[in-house]
Protein backbone atom coordinates (compact mmCIF):
# COMPACT_ATOMS: atom_id res chain seq x y z
CA UNK A 1 0.00 0.00 0.00
CA UNK A 2 1.10 3.49 -1.15
CA UNK A 3 2.49 5.72 2.10
CA UNK A 4 -0.15 7.80 3.61
CA UNK A 5 -0.23 9.83 6.73
CA UNK A 6 -4.00 9.14 9.40
CA UNK A 7 -5.61 11.38 11.23
CA UNK A 8 -8.27 10.85 13.74
CA UNK A 9 -10.69 13.28 13.76
CA UNK A 10 -12.81 13.95 17.02
CA UNK A 11 -15.00 16.55 15.95
CA UNK A 12 -17.20 17.40 12.59
CA UNK A 13 -15.59 20.72 12.08
CA UNK A 14 -11.82 18.83 12.34
CA UNK A 15 -12.78 16.03 9.50
CA UNK A 16 -14.75 19.22 7.58
CA UNK A 17 -11.29 21.36 7.33
CA UNK A 18 -8.98 18.15 6.54
CA UNK A 19 -11.08 16.86 4.16
CA UNK A 20 -11.62 20.57 2.45
CA UNK A 21 -7.91 21.18 3.18
CA UNK A 22 -6.59 17.94 1.30
CA UNK A 23 -9.07 17.90 -1.57
CA UNK A 24 -9.45 14.24 -3.63
CA UNK A 25 -5.53 13.76 -1.50
CA UNK A 26 -7.90 12.42 1.02
CA UNK A 27 -10.09 9.50 1.67
CA UNK A 28 -12.64 8.93 4.61
CA UNK A 29 -11.90 5.77 6.79
CA UNK A 30 -15.07 4.47 8.59
CA UNK A 31 -15.11 0.50 9.34
CA UNK A 32 -11.92 0.64 6.86
CA UNK A 33 -13.55 -3.11 4.27
CA UNK A 34 -13.27 -1.47 1.18
CA UNK A 35 -11.40 1.80 1.42
CA UNK A 36 -8.27 -0.66 2.81
CA UNK A 37 -9.03 -2.61 0.05
CA UNK A 38 -9.00 -0.45 -2.77
CA UNK A 39 -6.16 1.47 -1.34
CA UNK A 40 -3.91 -1.37 -1.60
CA UNK A 41 -5.04 -2.48 -4.88
CA UNK A 42 -4.58 1.29 -5.94
CA UNK A 43 -8.38 1.52 -6.96
CA UNK A 44 -8.34 4.26 -4.99
CA UNK A 45 -5.45 6.52 -3.82
CA UNK A 46 -4.83 8.78 -0.87
CA UNK A 47 -2.19 10.84 0.41
CA UNK A 48 -4.07 11.08 4.07
CA UNK A 49 -6.52 8.73 5.69
CA UNK A 50 -8.89 10.18 7.71
CA UNK A 51 -10.67 8.33 10.76
CA UNK A 52 -14.32 9.55 11.68
CA UNK A 53 -14.96 6.79 13.93
CA UNK A 54 -13.71 9.16 16.59
CA UNK A 55 -16.84 11.93 15.63
CA UNK A 56 -19.91 10.99 18.40
CA UNK A 57 -22.04 12.26 15.85
CA UNK A 58 -21.00 8.97 13.41
CA UNK A 59 -21.22 6.36 15.90
CA UNK A 60 -24.85 7.52 17.03
CA UNK A 61 -28.02 5.33 16.83
CA UNK A 62 -31.06 7.15 17.73
CA UNK A 63 -34.36 5.85 17.65
CA UNK A 64 -37.42 6.87 18.39
CA UNK A 65 -41.12 5.52 17.13
CA UNK A 66 -41.93 9.16 16.59
CA UNK A 67 -38.69 10.69 15.11
CA UNK A 68 -37.90 7.12 13.47
CA UNK A 69 -33.95 6.15 13.01
CA UNK A 70 -30.82 8.74 13.11
CA UNK A 71 -28.03 6.13 11.69
CA UNK A 72 -24.39 7.33 12.48
CA UNK A 73 -22.30 6.52 9.02
CA UNK A 74 -20.05 5.00 10.94
CA UNK A 75 -22.24 2.74 12.96
CA UNK A 76 -20.69 -0.90 12.15
CA UNK A 77 -23.92 -3.74 10.75
CA UNK A 78 -23.34 -5.53 13.96
CA UNK A 79 -25.12 -3.04 16.16
CA UNK A 80 -27.91 -2.55 13.59
CA UNK A 81 -28.96 -6.15 13.90
CA UNK A 82 -28.16 -6.90 17.55
CA UNK A 83 -30.70 -4.16 18.70
CA UNK A 84 -34.06 -5.49 19.21
CA UNK A 85 -36.20 -2.50 18.59
CA UNK A 86 -34.25 -1.36 15.34
CA UNK A 87 -33.95 -4.08 13.84
CA UNK A 88 -37.82 -5.32 14.47
CA UNK A 89 -38.48 -1.71 13.02
CA UNK A 90 -36.43 -1.88 9.77
CA UNK A 91 -36.18 -5.66 8.46
CA UNK A 92 -34.91 -4.94 5.31
CA UNK A 93 -31.84 -2.73 6.80
CA UNK A 94 -31.41 -5.59 9.35
CA UNK A 95 -31.29 -8.52 6.39
CA UNK A 96 -29.14 -6.04 4.87
CA UNK A 97 -26.59 -5.57 7.62
CA UNK A 98 -26.59 -9.46 8.40
CA UNK A 99 -25.12 -10.30 5.19
CA UNK A 100 -22.86 -7.67 4.28
CA UNK A 101 -19.47 -10.26 4.02
CA UNK A 102 -19.33 -12.06 6.91
CA UNK A 103 -19.45 -11.44 10.74
CA UNK A 104 -16.13 -10.17 10.71
CA UNK A 105 -16.98 -7.76 8.25
CA UNK A 106 -19.81 -6.65 9.81
CA UNK A 107 -18.09 -5.96 12.97
CA UNK A 108 -16.27 -2.68 11.27
CA UNK A 109 -18.35 -2.12 8.04
CA UNK A 110 -21.16 0.29 8.18
CA UNK A 111 -23.88 1.30 6.29
CA UNK A 112 -22.83 5.04 5.77
CA UNK A 113 -19.69 3.36 4.24
CA UNK A 114 -21.64 1.23 2.32
CA UNK A 115 -23.97 3.69 0.72
CA UNK A 116 -20.96 5.87 0.34
CA UNK A 117 -18.68 3.58 -1.54
CA UNK A 118 -21.49 3.13 -4.14
CA UNK A 119 -21.46 0.11 -5.43
CA UNK A 120 -24.07 -0.76 -7.74
CA UNK A 121 -24.45 -4.15 -5.98
CA UNK A 122 -24.35 -2.50 -2.71
CA UNK A 123 -27.06 -4.60 -0.05
CA UNK A 124 -27.84 -1.83 1.88
CA UNK A 125 -28.68 0.57 -0.52
CA UNK A 126 -31.64 -0.80 -2.00
CA UNK A 127 -33.09 -1.19 1.51
CA UNK A 128 -32.42 2.05 2.34
CA UNK A 129 -34.35 3.12 -0.58
CA UNK A 130 -37.30 1.23 0.40
CA UNK A 131 -37.45 2.69 3.78
CA UNK A 132 -37.64 5.94 2.36
CA UNK A 133 -34.14 6.89 4.04
CA UNK A 134 -32.22 10.63 3.64
CA UNK A 135 -29.18 11.69 3.95
CA UNK A 136 -27.83 14.26 6.55
CA UNK A 137 -24.24 15.41 4.91
CA UNK A 138 -22.04 18.46 6.24
CA UNK A 139 -19.48 19.87 4.12
CA UNK A 140 -17.96 23.78 3.95
CA UNK A 141 -20.73 25.31 3.12
CA UNK A 142 -22.83 23.40 5.88
CA UNK A 143 -25.38 21.02 6.31
CA UNK A 144 -27.86 19.36 3.68
CA UNK A 145 -29.89 16.50 3.01
CA UNK A 146 -29.85 14.07 0.07
CA UNK A 147 -32.60 11.33 -1.03
CA UNK A 148 -30.65 7.87 -0.89
CA UNK A 149 -32.07 7.16 -3.88
CA UNK A 150 -30.26 10.16 -5.42
CA UNK A 151 -26.78 9.73 -3.51
CA UNK A 152 -25.38 7.22 -5.77
CA UNK A 153 -24.48 8.89 -9.57
CA UNK A 154 -22.46 6.26 -10.95
CA UNK A 155 -20.49 2.85 -9.82
CA UNK A 156 -18.42 4.14 -7.06
CA UNK A 157 -19.61 7.69 -7.44
CA UNK A 158 -21.61 9.54 -5.34
CA UNK A 159 -22.93 13.04 -4.65
CA UNK A 160 -20.74 14.41 -2.07
CA UNK A 161 -18.41 17.25 -2.74
CA UNK A 162 -15.14 18.31 -2.14
CA UNK A 163 -15.09 18.60 2.03
CA UNK A 164 -18.11 16.53 2.49
CA UNK A 165 -18.85 13.69 4.81
CA UNK A 166 -22.01 11.87 5.43
CA UNK A 167 -23.05 12.20 8.95
CA UNK A 168 -25.69 9.71 8.96
CA UNK A 169 -28.86 8.43 7.34
CA UNK A 170 -32.42 9.36 8.61
CA UNK A 171 -35.31 6.92 8.18
CA UNK A 172 -38.77 7.68 8.94
CA UNK A 173 -40.82 5.58 11.47
CA UNK A 174 -42.28 2.75 10.78
CA UNK A 175 -46.39 2.96 9.77
CA UNK A 176 -48.48 0.31 11.52
CA UNK A 177 -48.92 -2.13 8.95
CA UNK A 178 -45.74 -1.69 7.78
CA UNK A 179 -43.24 -4.56 6.71
CA UNK A 180 -39.71 -4.69 4.92
CA UNK A 181 -37.44 -7.12 3.35
CA UNK A 182 -34.52 -7.28 1.60
CA UNK A 183 -32.96 -10.78 -0.55
CA UNK A 184 -30.17 -11.23 -3.00
CA UNK A 185 -29.78 -14.05 -5.51
CA UNK A 186 -25.87 -15.32 -4.80
CA UNK A 187 -24.16 -18.57 -6.01
CA UNK A 188 -22.85 -19.49 -2.33
CA UNK A 189 -25.07 -19.31 0.71
CA UNK A 190 -23.14 -15.86 2.59
CA UNK A 191 -19.93 -13.55 1.47
CA UNK A 192 -21.08 -13.18 -2.33
CA UNK A 193 -21.58 -10.11 -4.14
CA UNK A 194 -25.55 -9.66 -5.28
CA UNK A 195 -26.27 -11.00 -8.59
CA UNK A 196 -29.35 -9.23 -8.15
CA UNK A 197 -30.49 -7.57 -4.84
CA UNK A 198 -34.60 -6.63 -4.18
CA UNK A 199 -35.54 -4.68 -1.24
CA UNK A 200 -39.32 -3.82 -0.44
CA UNK A 201 -41.00 -2.12 1.93
CA UNK A 202 -44.60 -1.86 2.21
CA UNK A 203 -47.75 -1.05 4.02
CA UNK A 204 -51.35 -2.36 4.24
CA UNK A 205 -54.85 -1.46 4.75
CA UNK A 206 -56.44 -2.38 8.07
CA UNK A 207 -57.88 -5.12 6.92
CA UNK A 208 -54.43 -6.51 5.96
CA UNK A 209 -55.71 -7.40 2.43
CA UNK A 210 -54.74 -4.37 0.45
CA UNK A 211 -51.52 -2.83 -0.43
CA UNK A 212 -52.04 0.85 0.92
CA UNK A 213 -48.24 2.25 -0.61
CA UNK A 214 -45.23 0.35 -1.54
CA UNK A 215 -41.25 0.71 -2.15
CA UNK A 216 -39.25 -1.87 -4.55
CA UNK A 217 -35.49 -0.92 -5.09
CA UNK A 218 -33.20 -3.07 -7.23
CA UNK A 219 -29.34 -3.65 -6.64
CA UNK A 220 -26.92 -4.97 -9.46
CA UNK A 221 -29.00 -4.33 -12.23
CA UNK A 222 -27.97 -1.15 -13.15
CA UNK A 223 -25.25 1.32 -12.75
CA UNK A 224 -26.80 2.41 -9.62
CA UNK A 225 -29.23 1.02 -7.25
CA UNK A 226 -32.63 1.88 -8.90
CA UNK A 227 -35.86 2.72 -7.56
CA UNK A 228 -38.57 0.76 -8.78
CA UNK A 229 -41.02 3.42 -9.06
CA UNK A 230 -43.63 2.84 -11.50
CA UNK A 231 -43.45 -1.13 -9.99
CA UNK A 232 -43.81 0.62 -6.71
CA UNK A 233 -46.61 3.53 -7.51
CA UNK A 234 -48.03 0.12 -9.20
CA UNK A 235 -49.12 -1.46 -6.00
CA UNK A 236 -50.99 1.49 -4.59
CA UNK A 237 -54.41 0.14 -3.61
CA UNK A 238 -53.67 -3.80 -5.10
CA UNK A 239 -55.03 -6.67 -3.66
CA UNK A 240 -52.19 -8.41 -1.61
CA UNK A 241 -52.57 -11.35 -3.70
CA UNK A 242 -49.88 -13.47 -5.64
CA UNK A 243 -51.16 -12.55 -8.92
CA UNK A 244 -50.56 -8.92 -7.59
CA UNK A 245 -47.05 -10.01 -7.16
CA UNK A 246 -46.01 -11.37 -9.59
CA UNK A 247 -47.38 -8.28 -11.90
CA UNK A 248 -44.93 -5.56 -9.35
CA UNK A 249 -42.23 -8.16 -10.44
CA UNK A 250 -43.45 -7.90 -14.31
CA UNK A 251 -43.19 -4.50 -13.96
CA UNK A 252 -39.87 -4.47 -12.01
CA UNK A 253 -38.38 -6.05 -14.60
CA UNK A 254 -38.40 -2.81 -16.78
CA UNK A 255 -36.12 -0.48 -15.15
CA UNK A 256 -33.64 -3.42 -15.04
CA UNK A 257 -30.48 -2.57 -16.93
CA UNK A 258 -27.87 -4.76 -15.92
CA UNK A 259 -24.92 -6.04 -18.13
CA UNK A 260 -23.49 -9.18 -18.55
CA UNK A 261 -20.29 -10.16 -16.20
CA UNK A 262 -19.19 -13.05 -14.20
CA UNK A 263 -21.58 -12.63 -12.04
CA UNK A 264 -24.38 -13.79 -14.58
CA UNK A 265 -25.97 -12.76 -17.97
CA UNK A 266 -28.19 -9.47 -18.50
CA UNK A 267 -31.00 -11.52 -19.46
CA UNK A 268 -30.95 -14.39 -16.35
CA UNK A 269 -30.37 -10.96 -14.07
CA UNK A 270 -33.53 -9.21 -15.38
CA UNK A 271 -35.40 -13.07 -15.05
CA UNK A 272 -34.29 -13.21 -11.46
CA UNK A 273 -35.67 -9.66 -11.02
CA UNK A 274 -39.24 -10.58 -11.17
CA UNK A 275 -38.85 -13.60 -9.13
CA UNK A 276 -37.47 -12.22 -6.32
CA UNK A 277 -39.88 -9.09 -6.17
CA UNK A 278 -42.52 -11.59 -6.55
CA UNK A 279 -40.78 -13.54 -3.43
CA UNK A 280 -39.76 -10.30 -1.63
CA UNK A 281 -42.85 -8.39 -1.73
CA UNK A 282 -44.52 -11.63 -0.21
CA UNK A 283 -42.52 -11.70 2.82
CA UNK A 284 -42.73 -8.10 3.10
CA UNK A 285 -46.60 -8.45 3.24
CA UNK A 286 -46.22 -11.32 5.69
CA UNK A 287 -44.24 -8.84 8.02
CA UNK A 288 -46.89 -6.38 7.58
CA UNK A 289 -49.26 -8.51 9.39
CA UNK B 1 7.83 8.97 4.19
CA UNK B 2 5.36 9.63 7.13
CA UNK B 3 6.92 8.78 10.69
CA UNK B 4 5.74 6.06 12.95
CA UNK B 5 2.76 5.96 15.18
CA UNK B 6 3.02 5.09 18.05
CA UNK B 7 0.72 3.00 19.51
CA UNK B 8 -0.46 1.65 23.01
CA UNK B 9 -2.83 -0.91 23.29
CA UNK B 10 -3.77 -4.11 25.10
CA UNK B 11 -2.49 -7.24 23.92
CA UNK B 12 -3.93 -10.75 25.14
CA UNK B 13 -4.18 -9.08 28.33
CA UNK B 14 -0.86 -7.69 28.25
CA UNK B 15 -0.20 -4.08 28.00
CA UNK B 16 1.97 -3.23 24.69
CA UNK B 17 3.22 -0.77 22.92
CA UNK B 18 4.47 -0.87 18.79
CA UNK B 19 5.72 1.91 16.50
CA UNK B 20 3.88 0.93 13.19
CA UNK B 21 3.51 3.15 9.31
CA UNK B 22 -0.20 4.54 9.61
CA UNK B 23 -0.42 2.33 6.06
CA UNK B 24 0.26 -1.04 8.02
CA UNK B 25 -2.50 -2.73 8.79
CA UNK B 26 -3.13 -4.90 12.32
CA UNK B 27 -2.04 -8.05 10.65
CA UNK B 28 1.63 -6.58 9.55
CA UNK B 29 1.99 -5.28 12.93
CA UNK B 30 1.08 -8.47 15.30
CA UNK B 31 3.33 -10.78 12.20
CA UNK B 32 5.88 -8.60 11.54
CA UNK B 33 6.36 -6.22 14.34
CA UNK B 34 5.07 -7.74 17.49
CA UNK B 35 6.18 -11.16 16.37
CA UNK B 36 2.67 -13.11 16.70
CA UNK B 37 2.63 -15.20 13.43
CA UNK B 38 -0.58 -17.04 14.45
CA UNK B 39 -2.52 -14.86 12.80
CA UNK B 40 -2.40 -15.85 8.92
CA UNK B 41 -2.56 -13.71 5.81
CA UNK B 42 -4.57 -15.83 3.79
CA UNK B 43 -6.02 -12.98 1.06
CA UNK B 44 -5.32 -9.46 2.41
CA UNK B 45 -8.38 -8.04 1.45
CA UNK B 46 -11.26 -9.61 3.92
CA UNK B 47 -12.62 -12.64 2.41
CA UNK B 48 -10.83 -15.63 3.87
CA UNK B 49 -10.76 -15.08 7.54
CA UNK B 50 -7.75 -16.57 8.48
CA UNK B 51 -6.39 -13.61 9.93
CA UNK B 52 -9.06 -12.96 12.24
CA UNK B 53 -8.65 -11.23 15.92
CA UNK B 54 -10.80 -10.64 18.15
CA UNK B 55 -10.99 -6.67 18.53
CA UNK B 56 -12.85 -5.83 22.00
CA UNK B 57 -14.34 -9.15 21.34
CA UNK B 58 -15.23 -8.31 17.78
CA UNK B 59 -14.27 -10.79 15.46
CA UNK B 60 -12.51 -8.89 12.39
CA UNK B 61 -10.47 -9.33 9.92
CA UNK B 62 -7.11 -7.72 10.76
CA UNK B 63 -6.32 -6.85 7.48
CA UNK B 64 -8.50 -4.64 7.35
CA UNK B 65 -7.85 -2.89 10.64
CA UNK B 66 -5.06 -0.44 10.77
CA UNK B 67 -2.66 -1.03 13.34
CA UNK B 68 -3.12 2.60 14.73
CA UNK B 69 -6.53 1.82 15.20
CA UNK B 70 -6.22 -0.31 17.40
CA UNK B 71 -5.04 2.11 20.24
CA UNK B 72 -6.60 1.89 23.68
CA UNK B 73 -8.12 -1.13 22.48
CA UNK B 74 -8.43 -4.98 23.81
CA UNK B 75 -6.88 -7.14 20.98
CA UNK B 76 -6.90 -11.35 21.38
CA UNK B 77 -5.12 -13.41 18.86
CA UNK B 78 -4.59 -17.31 18.56
CA UNK B 79 -1.53 -16.97 20.92
CA UNK B 80 -3.36 -15.29 24.07
CA UNK B 81 -5.95 -18.30 23.87
CA UNK B 82 -4.79 -21.15 26.12
CA UNK B 83 -3.91 -20.81 29.68
CA UNK B 84 0.04 -21.56 29.80
CA UNK B 85 0.13 -24.92 28.69
CA UNK B 86 -3.74 -26.20 29.50
CA UNK B 87 -5.40 -25.99 25.48
CA UNK B 88 -8.82 -23.81 25.35
CA UNK B 89 -11.58 -26.17 24.78
CA UNK B 90 -11.68 -25.01 21.52
CA UNK B 91 -7.96 -25.45 20.65
CA UNK B 92 -8.63 -29.12 22.41
CA UNK B 93 -11.62 -29.97 20.33
CA UNK B 94 -10.26 -28.73 16.36
CA UNK B 95 -7.33 -31.04 17.70
CA UNK B 96 -9.00 -34.36 18.97
CA UNK B 97 -11.52 -33.80 15.56
CA UNK B 98 -9.04 -33.56 13.29
CA UNK B 99 -10.69 -30.70 12.31
CA UNK B 100 -7.22 -29.51 10.54
CA UNK B 101 -4.94 -30.53 7.61
CA UNK B 102 -2.47 -27.81 6.34
CA UNK B 103 -3.55 -25.30 9.61
CA UNK B 104 -3.77 -22.36 7.33
CA UNK B 105 -7.26 -21.32 8.33
CA UNK B 106 -6.94 -22.60 11.93
CA UNK B 107 -6.31 -19.78 13.74
CA UNK B 108 -8.96 -17.90 12.55
CA UNK B 109 -11.39 -20.56 12.78
CA UNK B 110 -10.67 -20.94 16.77
CA UNK B 111 -11.15 -17.22 16.94
CA UNK B 112 -14.59 -16.80 15.56
CA UNK B 113 -15.99 -20.06 16.83
CA UNK B 114 -14.47 -18.49 20.36
CA UNK B 115 -16.56 -15.66 19.51
CA UNK B 116 -19.62 -17.57 18.47
CA UNK B 117 -19.48 -19.55 21.46
CA UNK B 118 -19.17 -16.43 23.36
CA UNK B 119 -22.28 -14.82 21.94
CA UNK B 120 -24.17 -17.83 21.20
CA UNK B 121 -23.48 -21.07 23.52
CA UNK B 122 -25.70 -23.56 22.34
CA UNK B 123 -25.59 -22.74 18.44
CA UNK B 124 -27.50 -24.99 15.78
CA UNK B 125 -25.10 -26.44 12.76
CA UNK B 126 -26.77 -23.66 10.65
CA UNK B 127 -25.89 -20.96 13.20
CA UNK B 128 -22.11 -22.29 13.47
CA UNK B 129 -22.23 -22.48 9.58
CA UNK B 130 -23.45 -19.15 8.84
CA UNK B 131 -21.60 -17.49 11.64
CA UNK B 132 -18.45 -18.91 10.49
CA UNK B 133 -18.81 -18.12 6.73
CA UNK B 134 -16.34 -15.36 6.46
CA UNK B 135 -13.59 -18.10 7.12
CA UNK B 136 -12.72 -20.40 4.61
CA UNK B 137 -11.16 -23.69 4.22
CA UNK B 138 -9.83 -25.21 1.14
CA UNK B 139 -8.66 -28.65 2.49
CA UNK B 140 -11.24 -30.28 5.04
CA UNK B 141 -14.53 -29.20 3.27
CA UNK B 142 -15.70 -28.14 6.89
CA UNK B 143 -17.12 -30.98 8.17
CA UNK B 144 -14.65 -31.72 11.01
CA UNK B 145 -14.62 -28.06 11.53
CA UNK B 146 -18.47 -27.69 12.25
CA UNK B 147 -18.42 -30.69 14.65
CA UNK B 148 -15.37 -29.52 16.72
CA UNK B 149 -17.20 -26.55 17.24
CA UNK B 150 -20.32 -28.14 18.32
CA UNK B 151 -18.43 -30.32 20.67
CA UNK B 152 -16.66 -27.28 22.00
CA UNK B 153 -20.07 -25.97 22.71
CA UNK B 154 -20.40 -29.12 25.13
CA UNK B 155 -17.05 -28.41 26.17
CA UNK B 156 -17.85 -25.53 27.37
CA UNK B 157 -20.66 -25.89 29.57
Amino acid sequence: MKDFEYAAATTLDEAVSLLAAAGTRAKVLAGGTDILVQLREHLRDADLVVDIKKIPDLMAMRYDANQGLSLGASVPCYRIYEDDIISRAYPALTDSARIIGGWQIQSRASIGGNLCNASPAADSIPSLIALDAQCRVVGPQGTRKIPVAEFCTAPGKNALQQGEILVALEIPPPSARSGSRYERFIPRNEMDIAVVGVAVSVRLNEAGDTIESARIALAAVAPTPVFAREASDFLSGKPATPETFEQAGIEARKVAKPISDMRGPADYRVHLVGVLVKRVLAEAVQRAK
Amino acid sequence: MSKKLHVTTTLNGQPTEFLCEARQSLLEVLRDVVGLTGSKEGCNNGNCGACTVLLDGLPVNSCLVLGVEVEGAQVTTIEGIADGSHLHPIQQCFLEGAALQCGICTPGFIMASKALLEKNPNPSEHEIRFELAGNLCRCTGYDKIVRAVQEAAVALK
